[in-house]
């Protein structure tokens, strides 16, 4: 059987596979192995400097590894080239981070069309899609403000949208609401599970925050660089 | 926590049928354990009978026999005293987990892996909690929320021993 088959009987969208990585002299993983099922939400967890970022950013393929290999779909994304897999990253990832994403000199509106802006679509079609999301998020009124008139709860739910308005087959999110309140953090977890469940996005979750990966189907602990997974989590 | 306590702490909103005050700890506080009607008429006469509420005249309209009870200002003073003392801090919580990770050091037993366990059990139940507030009244939120954060608690002291192994068992073995 070839890897595109076994990933398509497995039903994996995206997997890691004994990925290595230094930077330097400084190992940040060493074989970290993860699959993710399409649809799924799974939170990557770990200590400071566990290398659970670095892992994301090579599902995501913003990082490329060292050693081993990066699948999406049924694709080896690892050795694509470096315009190919921006394009990818564009065309079929979001990605939502902790904070200071947003680009200050636009509006909230044109922050969230932005993905579609960069991939070609035309402003009025980008704007109109951008828009959609504001009464799904809870940010009816805001669409023209920019970052700084935005509270940090609002920014994040910006954000959000800015990550999930093409329709991403997989959204990457690195402590989505490590700089938010535990109100504020909560309607963002809350508001992002509702939208990728009714889309069906499969979501991976960098946090430290047990609460945070409460709202994940599974957690996996990347210490030292791998990755184990947690007894009685489901698979 | 205090059934009597409380049952004339939900008098004190004024005067009430056992029936309504059952209803109601029910529904706020039974948390799937309700209280039997025996334990509510018998916590309703001690009550009485130790000034704190006086049982009114018996009202007989179409179906049982039925009392209201009113509390009295013995009553209403016992209930500001408790609301306003804090609830002793439970120093034995999660002893179990305590005495099973130093026992694990002591015998040279993986007590890495048992606190893997402990943590997927309680990230199960932390997950479980979630999906209930999500789907749950305000009351089940903040319910849940209590729990949530007790548990976030557990797993830190967790996340902090598993750190510190090495040193641990060096000390409990010496």
């Amino acid at each position: 059987m070839t890897s595109i088959e076994k990933n398509a009987v497995t039903g994996n969208i995206i997997e890691a596979r004994s990925l290595s990585l230094s930077f330097g002299s400084t190992p940040a993983l060493r074989g970290a192995s993860l699959a993710v099922r399409r649809g799924e939400i799974v939170a990557v967890m770990g200590p400071s400097g566990s290398g659970k970022s670095t892992l994301l950013h090579c599902l995501a393929g913003i990082l490329v590894p060292g050693e081993g290999e990066v699948w999406f779909g049924g694709q080896r994304l690892d050795s694509l080239s470096d315009d190919r897999r921006s394009a990818l990253r564009r065309m079929r990832f979001g990605s939502v981070f902790q904070s200071g994403q947003l680009v200050p000199e636009l509006t909230a509106e044109e922050n969230v069309a932005l993905p579609l802006l960069l991939s070609g679509t035309r402003r009025g079609p980008a704007m109109a899609a951008a828009r959609r999301w504001f009464p799904v998020l809870g940010l009816d009124g805001l669409e023209r403000r920019r970052s700084g008139e935005l509270s940090g709860g609002q920014a994040q739910r910006v954000a959000l949208a800015r990550g999930l308005v093409a329709e991403p087959e997989v959204l990457f999110a690195d402590e989505p609401t490590g700089a938010l309140d535990s109100v504020s953090g909560e309607l963002v977890m809350d508001l992002l599970t509702a939208a990728v469940r009714e889309r069906g996005t499969t979501v991976v979750l960098v946090t430290h925050d047990a609460r945070v990966a409460a709202y994940a189907d599974r957690e996996v602990v990347v210490r030292d660089g791998k990755v184990g997974t947690l007894t009685g989590s489901q698979p | 926590m205090s059934v009597p306590l409380t049952l004339l702490g939900l008098l004190e909103r004024g005067p009430s049928h056992g029936y309504d005050l059952k209803r109601d700890y029910d529904a706020y506080f039974g948390q799937g354990r309700p209280l039997r009607y025996s334990q509510v008429y018998a916590t309703l006469s001690r009550l009485a009978r130790d000034g704190k509420a006086v049982a009114g005249p018996v009202e007989q309209e179409a179906g049982p026999e039925r009392r209201r009870y009113i509390i009295t200002s013995d009553g209403v003073a016992d209930v500001e005293r408790w609301l306003g003392e804090p609830v002793p801090p439970d120093p034995d919580l999660q002893s179990e987990l305590f005495t099973k990770v130093v026992l694990a050091l002591m015998l040279g037993k993986r007590a890495d892996s048992y606190l893997d366990t402990q943590r997927a059990a309680h990230l199960q139940r932390m997950r479980e909690l979630t999906s209930f507030k999500q789907r749950g009244s305000t009351l089940d939120v903040l319910l849940a929320d209590h729990a949530l954060y007790r548990l976030e608690a557990d797993l830190r002291w967790i996340d902090h021993t598993a750190a510190r192994l090495d040193q641990l068992a060096r000390a409990v073995r010496s």
